[in-house]
């Protein structure tokens, strides 16, 4: 029998390593393909939309996402609820062919100028006028609206009024009192004040060169920071953390309210997302007030957080992503107001449905949404992530490692001023 | 060539295999091997093509333009982006947070990793046990590692672990990684890395002290040398040369690529960021610089290989071989 009629001969030990060689290369190349949770390009003819969120701490924020995208009808909408380092997972995404074709973040000026988002003007036109001049600001560049504002933000000083009637401690209204608050407040076990893990170097960053009197750019984009009123808030702020009032190193980071609600701290930096929940834990015990304002020139601040939704300009299809978005954050009102109000609190971007948010019309929360409207500050488009890093460094580099203040805002002023080069 | 048997019948001979014929077989062995060495490797060579060498050049090519928000960009700067980098700035001063790292956690891990293997290669009971003791965290991952010791060992409040020991001292409790004078992070940082590593160094170890022949010690003893840090010194030391020349890469190579523990207790400070933490936040972080972010990859592997060798040149790494 000739080794061709021989079916053990001809699949020999040879012909068995060229066998599995070839299926540990298919399956090479077929794991280089991979699964980029995209989907197809469209399902049944109808169109494949993949929408990113970071993941929100309010429970029942996934299901909500879930629940909007399965009701939309025009296309199969699939959410990823990406928790973790969400920003860096999306900056990935968007430099390559498998990120999302509709997702939430920040204005960001070079997202914009390097084409990697699409104008939403023509969507947004017909309720432009509703939507609070001063977020759409925040989300336009050279004249034109890159993303639809879905909450606003605002973040304040949380304190603890029973702590402070005992302590014999007003809420604070100046830097000083804020100063002598937390050192008043610091004992039995509670720490003054909590700023997050980073001490506020990185929160508190842009809203303490507010707090100051004092802009972070101009309004045709120059460093604005630099002034000596910033010296000063730096040196205030530094005189907080060598008063040892502050609380450092909890479990959870300034946007969780877990420390203040626990009786780790008195007062707590956050926002009004975590409102509900702080009610739920300590009823009528607490209370807020803005940043207080450093310095004659300075004034009180209420730091806009708050998230906006983009369309990707390497969607599938860019129409029908920015039809979803339409559909989503501009036509179903009830929708977005179950969004604002119904898990954490956020105050909805559109006029008209921020005055019917009963929710947000009594109490504290309507104290929120008052001081926001006195104190709200936003970001600016033109601040880019890489300038926000420059002043936290700023900051963290002069309060934290206690280097000269001076020469700290001088180095941020020229880095910043290289990073404004990049975007002339 | 051909043959005549006896009874006249002429038949191809079968001649007994001359050089051209083993010439031909070879060749065609050398094929067959050939083929399958490519089917074998071929695929992982070119995994090791798309996913190393590809990345490694297209980075050089990012690293001479402005690439802001993008990986294929038009604006050429030269060597601008190295310039950048290279003036004090974080980049820098990451890799001082870096020097500081490897200054401490290098001669540390390789102390106590020879202490480790010294004891149990001593110890005459339960030895595989300590082995795997002491081996085990090695497999656990950094950032879990990481969150253990931020959140419940080293936790900055009265019920962290540290801190419910000192209070049993009425010491108040300390922010351990929120303290940057006295720079109580460290004690973290290093802690965490210690106990994540010392299992593997000590593993190298403790197979080099196995190879050390029993005559050596014998002879030293007949000689008059005492038990104990005599002979550690003039042969067991020695003997490990090679063994420790290859630790101390590793050890230093691992400090270089430093990344997840403090990427999870101390992100994007500037008093702890090492190269890679600066780099990640540079390119993937929300910044998308991914021209400065490659020319200081670049910078930091061109780092990592000077140092490998100059390491390798002083203490004389393969000498033992030659």
């Amino acid at each position: 029998m000739s080794p061709e009629q021989n079916p053990s001969r001809s699949f020999g030990r040879r012909s068995f390593l060229r066998a599995s060689g070839t299926v540990a290369a298919a399956g090479f190349l077929a794991a280089c393909g991979g699964n980029t949770g995209r989907g197809g390009g469209s399902t049944g003819g109808k169109a494949a939309i993949s929408q990113w969120y970071h993941q929100y701490g309010e429970a029942g924020t996934q299901q909500a996402a879930l629940r909007y995208a399965k009701t939309y009808s025009h296309a199969d909408v699939s959410v990823q609820w990406i928790p973790g380092d969400y920003a860096s997972k999306l900056s990935s995404g968007l430099v390559s062919s498998s990120g999302p074709d509709v997702f939430e973040f920040h204005p960001d000026v070079q997202m914009a100028k390097s084409g990697q988002i699409v104008p939403l003007d023509d969507i947004i036109a017909d309720v432009k006028s509703d939507f609070t001049e001063k977020d759409l600001a925040a989300n336009s560049v050279d004249g034109k609206v890159y993303g639809i504002r879905m909450i606003d933000d605002p973040q304040f000083l949380y304190y603890r009024k029973s702590l402070l009637e005992k302590a014999g401690v007003q809420p604070p209204t100046t830097f000083d009192e804020l100063i002598d608050a937390s050192r008043k407040l610091d004992k039995d076990g509670v720490k003054g004040l909590y700023l997050g893990l980073k001490a506020g170097s990185d929160i508190l960053a842009s809203p303490l060169v507010w707090a100051t009197g004092s802009e972070l750019l101009t309004a045709d984009h120059k460093v604005a920071f630099d002034t000596p009123a910033t010296v000063e808030g730096l040196k205030k702020m530094r005189e907080l953390y060598t008063s040892k009032t502050l609380l450092l190193g909890a479990p959870t980071d300034w946007f969780d309210p877990s420390a203040f609600i626990q009786g780790l701290t008195a007062m707590q930096w956050c926002g009004l997302w975590a409102m509900p929940g702080i009610q739920k834990a300590l009823g009528d015990d607490f209370g807020i007030v803005p940043l207080p304002g450093i310095g004659s020139a300075g004034r009180p601040v209420v730091y806009n957080g708050g998230w906006s939704t983009y369309v990707s300009a390497k969607a599938k299809d860019v129409d029908a992503a920015k039809a979803f978005v339409k559909w989503l954050w501009i036509e179903q009102t009830k929708l977005q107001e179950d969004w604002c109000t119904s898990y954490g609190f956020h105050i909805p971007p559109r006029k008209s449905l921020a005055a019917k948010a009963t929710k947000l019309q009594s109490g504290t929360a309507a104290e929120a949404v008052k001081l926001f409207g006195t104190n709200g500050h936003y970001d600016d488009p033109y601040w880019t992530q890489a300038m926000t890093t420059i002043s936290q460094d700023m900051v963290n580099n002069a309060v934290v490692s206690g280097k000269n203040p001076e020469s700290e805002v001088a180095k941020a002023r020229t880095r910043v001023e290289a990073e404004l080069k990049k975007i002339a | 060539m051909t043959t005549t048997t006896t009874d006249g019948a002429r038949t191809v001979a079968t001649a007994p295999p001359g050089p051209a014929a083993k010439m031909r077989r070879d060749r065609h062995g050398t094929r067959g091997s050939t083929r399958t060495f490519w089917l074998f490797a071929g695929p992982f060579l070119a995994g090791l093509l798309l996913f190393v060498y590809v990345p490694v050049g297209w980075s050089f090519y990012l690293s001479l333009f402005q690439a802001q928000n993008t990986v294929v960009p038009t604006r050429f700067v030269g060597l601008d982006n190295y310039a950048d980098i290279l003036t004090e700035g974080p980049f820098t001063d990451s890799l001082w947070t870096f020097t500081l790292f490897a200054l401490i956690v290098v001669p540390l891990t390789y102390v106590l990793a020879l202490a480790l293997a010294l004891l149990v290669h001593r110890i005459r009971v339960a030895r595989a046990f300590f082995r795997s003791v002491f081996f085990i965290p090695t497999a656990c991952s950094y950032v879990v590692a990481s969150l253990v010791w931020k959140l419940s060992i080293f936790n900055g409040v009265r019920f962290g672990l540290a801190n419910t020991v000192l209070g049993w001292f009425g010491i108040e409790p300390v922010a351990w990684i929120g303290t940057v004078s006295p720079p109580w992070y460290w004690m973290v940082l290093v802690t965490l890395r210690l106990w994540l590593q010392l299992g593997f160094y000590m593993i190298l170890f403790l197979a080099a002290l196995q190879q050390i022949p029993k005559e050596l010690y014998e002879a030293a003893w007949t000689d008059g040398a005492r038990p104990g840090w005599q002979t550690f010194r003039h042969i067991t030391l020695p003997q490990l040369r090679t063994t420790s020349v290859a630790v101390v890469l590793l050890m230093l190579i691992a400090a270089y690529q430093a990344f997840d523990e403090f990427y999870n207790l101390l992100p994007n400070t500037p008093y702890a960021r090492p190269p890679l933490v600066y780099l990640y936040y540079t390119a993937l972080g929300q910044g998308q610089d991914f021209g400065h972010g490659s020319a200081g990859a670049l910078v930091l592997s061109a780092l990592i290989t000077m140092v490998t060798l100059l390491q390798g040149r002083i203490f004389g790494f393969g000498k033992a071989d030659s």
